[in-house]
C-alpha cells in the first residue's frame, strides 16, 4: 500500500552567507508516523526545521507541508500544523486556563470549542487542581505535557517537536513519549528532533544530518542493520565520525 | 478581530500582573511630576539673609525694610564686621549677606552713587543666581520709588515682562518635560522590553508558527501601551492642572492628538529597540541610554537648547521630544492653534512614518 506523504521536501536549501546550513535536502514524511530528525548541534536541523514551520524562508527548494506548498500557500500550513519549542513556551504569568484560551483564540477556535477542550484536557490529563493556577508555579514536567496539549488545540494534522523532552527526568520522558504515542495513534503525525538516542529507538523512521545534509533516513532497525551496530547510539556516532 | 481581542486581554494580564511594569506605569509619572513640580524650583521663597551695614543711616535703613517686607528674603541676624561673613556661610543658614558700604547716604548725595555689595554662597549656583536678580530687582523697584518721589522729570525706565509665564513658574516647563520624558519610558522602554521578554521566553517562536501575521502580532502588543500612554498623558495633565495651576490655553483635543502622535513615534523605536535586542536587560539599557538620557538632556527640557555648543544645538533636531516639547508648551501656554506649529507636527510625523518604516524593515529581515 502506497503510504499518504504528508511532508514532502525537495532540495531544500538554505545559505546564510556563502555558508549552506541546509545543503540540499529531499525526504518524505508519511501520515501518523512518529519521524525522528537527528543531527549534531549545528547539523542544521533546528534550521531545517524552521523552514518547515514557517519562520525561515529557504533560499532554494521545494516543500509541501500538510499538502500545501510552502511558498504559496504559508497561511493553510500555519493553520494545519503544531509546534511545540524546547522552551515549554506558555506563560508563566498566566492561568493554565487563561494560556490555553489565548493559544486557542489565536489559532481562530470558536468560544465554545475552547470550553470543551479545556473540560476534555481537564478529564485526560486530571488537572482540575491546576487548571488555575499560575503556569510559572509548575513543575517542568506538567509544562512540558501542557505545551504539548497547547501545541494541539487546532488538531493540526502534524505537530513539530523541538527537542521537547530537554531537561526533564527520565520517568518524565518516558511519560511524554506515551503521550506522543497515544497522540500518533489518533492519526496525528509526529516529527520530532531530540538529542536522546534512546527516543531515536521510539521512531518509525528516523533521519539523520550531519553537516547539512541528511546522511541516514530508515526505520531505527534498518538503521542498525545498514551499519552493523547494536543500538541508535552507535549508528549516530558511526555517522557523525565517518564525515568528520 | 476576535483574536486581536484575546490578545489584548493576555497583554494586560502580563502587565496587571507585574508590579514593577505597574510601577513604572503608573507610580512613576505621579512621583516624577510631584518631584519636578515641588521639590526642583528655581523660585525662591523665605531666603535668609544676613545684612553688614556700615553706614547705618536713613537710606540704609529704609532699603533693609524694604528688603524685609518682601516675600523672598528672611533677615536672619545683622553682623558688624566682614569677618563674620564666612562664619555665617559656614553655619550654613544665611544664604546671602548684603553689605552697605560706609557712608551710603552721603555718597549717594554728593557722588550720585552708593553701593550695596551682595556676597551669596554660591556653593549652589543656582540659588545664588536668583538670589543675586531678586536681590537687585528690590533695590531696582526702591530707587524707581525714590525717583519718583524726588525727581519731578520723567524718566523712562525698561522694565521687562515676563509672557506666558509671569511669576516665572519652573513647573510650567517641568509639566511638559515630565510628560515627555514618562510617555517615552513607557511607549518605547516598556513596549521594547514586553517584546523581548516574548523573544526571551521563546514564546515569539509560538506565535509566529500560529496563523497570526507578525503585523498583528506587533499591534496586538503595541495597543495597550498606546492605551496606557493616554491615560498617563491625562492623568499628568490633570495633576499639572490642579495641583501646579498649569494653564491649558489651547485646544485640548489638538493636544490630545499631538501626545497620540508623540506616543506612536516612541512606540515605533520601542518596536526598533526590540528587533535588535535580543534580551529583556539590552532593551532596557538601549532605551534608557538611547533614548532617556537624550529626551532629558537634548530636548529642552532641562538645559536650554539655545545655550548649548552649535553640535549639540542641531543633534537636538533629531530628538523627536525637542518638537514634542515645543508643541505642548506652545498649546498649553501660548494656547495657539495647529497654524503656529504645523511645522513642528510636521516633524514629528515624518519621524514617525521614519521608524515605523525602519522598524517593519527590520523585523522583516529578521524573520528572514
Amino acid at each position: 500500500m502506497e503510504k499518504e506523504k504528508i511532508i514532502a521536501v525537495k532540495n531544500l536549501t538554505k545559505k546564510f552567507g556563502d555558508f549552506a546550513a541546509v545543503d540540499d535536502i529531499s525526504f518524505d514524511v508519511y501520515k501518523g508516523e512518529i519521524f525522528g530528525f537527528l543531527g549534531a548541534n549545528g547539523a542544521g536541523k533546528t534550521t531545517a526545521m524552521k523552514m518547515l514551520i514557517g519562520i525561515s524562508s529557504p533560499t532554494t527548494g521545494d516543500a509541501t507541508v500538510a499538502g500545501f506548498d510552502l511558498h504559496s500557500q504559508s497561511e493553510m500550513v500555519k493553520k494545519n500544523i503544531g509546534y511545540m519549542s524546547q522552551k515549554f513556551s506558555m506563560y508563566d504569568d498566566l492561568t493554565v486556563k487563561e494560556n490555553i484560551i489565548f493559544f486557542g483564540g489565536i489559532y481562530g477556535l470558536s468560544r465554545a470549542k475552547i470550553k470543551t477542550k479545556i473540560a476534555s484536557l481537564v478529564k485526560e490529563l486530571q488537572i482540575e487542581d491546576i487548571i488555575n493556577s499560575l503556569v510559572g508555579s509548575l513543575p517542568l514536567g506538567w509544562k512540558q505535557k501542557l505545551s504539548f496539549s497547547v501545541a494541539l488545540l487546532h488538531d493540526p494534522q502534524i505537530v513539530f517537536l523541538d527537542e521537547p523532552t530537554g531537561g526533564v527526568d527520565p520517568i518524565t520522558r518516558r511519560q511524554f513519549w506515551e503521550m506522543i504515542y497515544t497522540q500518533a495513534f489518533k492519526g496525528t503525525t509526529i516529527f520530532v528532533t531530540t538529542h536522546y538516542m534512546d527516543e531515536a529507538e521510539y521512531c518509525d523512521r528516523v533521519s539523520i544530518m550531519v553537516a547539512g545534509k541528511i546522511e541516514a533516513l530508515d526505520t531505527p532497525k534498518k538503521l542498525k542493520e545498514q551499519f552493523k551496530v547494536d543500538s541508535m547510539n552507535d549508528v549516530f556516532l558511526k555517522l557523525a565520525r565517518n564525515i568528520e | 478581530m476576535k483574536r486581536f481581542i484575546g490578545f489584548i486581554k493576555k497583554e494586560f494580564y502580563h502587565i496587571f500582573r507585574d508590579k514593577r511594569s505597574l510601577f513604572i506605569l503608573f507610580g512613576m509619572p505621579i512621583a516624577q511630576i510631584l518631584l519636578f513640580g515641588f521639590a526642583i524650583t528655581n523660585e525662591i521663597n523665605n531666603v535668609d539673609i544676613a545684612i553688614l551695614d556700615h553706614s547705618n543711616d536713613v537710606e540704609t535703613q529704609k532699603i533693609i525694610n524694604k528688603i524685609k517686607s518682601s516675600p523672598y528674603f528672611n533677615v536672619e541676624n545683622q553682623i558688624q564686621s566682614e569677618r563674620e561673613i564666612e562664619s555665617e556661610f559656614k553655619k550654613g543658614k544665611v544664604k546671602a549677606v548684603l553689605i552697605f558700604e560706609p557712608d551710603f547716604s552721603k555718597n549717594l548725595v554728593t557722588k550720585k552713587v552708593a553701593v550695596i555689595q551682595a556676597v551669596t554662597d554660591a556653593t549652589e549656583p543656582n540659588v545664588a543666581n536668583t538670589i543675586a536678580n531678586y536681590t537687585a530687582a528690590v533695590i531696582q523697584n526702591y530707587q524707581l520709588q525714590k525717583k519718583q518721589a524726588t525727581i519731578s522729570q520723567v524718566k523712562v525706565d525698561v522694565q521687562s515682562r515676563m509672557f506666558y509665564n509671569p511669576e516665572l513658574k519652573s513647573v510650567f516647563n517641568f509639566v511638559p518635560g515630565v510628560m515627555t520624558v514618562i510617555l517615552m519610558l513607557v511607549s518605547a522602554m516598556m513596549t521594547s522590553i514586553s517584546i523581548t521578554r516574548e523573544k526571551e521566553l521563546g514564546t515569539m517562536e509560538i506565535l509566529l508558527v500560529s496563523p497570526l501575521k507578525p503585523f498583528q502580532v506587533i499591534v496586538g502588543k503595541v495597543f495597550p501601551y498606546i492605551f496606557l500612554s493616554i491615560i498617563n498623558a491625562i492623568v499628568i495633565l490633570l495633576l499639572g492642572y490642579f495641583v501646579f495651576k498649569m494653564p491649558i490655553n489651547g485646544s485640548l483635543f489638538l493636544l490630545m492628538f499631538e501626545s497620540i502622535l508623540f506616543i506612536i513615534s516612541a512606540l515605533s523605536l520601542g518596536i526598533l529597540i526590540s528587533t535588535i535586542s535580543d534580551s529583556q536587560q539590552t532593551a532596557m539599557m538601549l532605551s534608557l541610554m538611547g533614548l532617556m538620557l537624550p529626551v532629558i538632556i537634548l530636548s529642552g527640557f532641562i538645559f536650554p537648547i539655545n545655550s548649548m555648543p552649535m553640535p549639540m544645538q542641531i543633534i537636538s533636531n533629531i530628538i523627536p521630544a525637542k518638537w514634542f516639547i515645543i508643541i505642548v508648551k506652545a498649546i498649553m501656554l501660548k494656547g495657539v492653534g495647529i497654524q503656529y506649529i504645523w511645522k513642528e507636527t510636521l516633524v514629528l510625523i515624518g519621524m514617525t512614518v521614519f521608524f515605523i518604516a525602519l522598524s517593519i524593515k527590520k523585523y522583516k529581515i529578521r524573520l528572514e
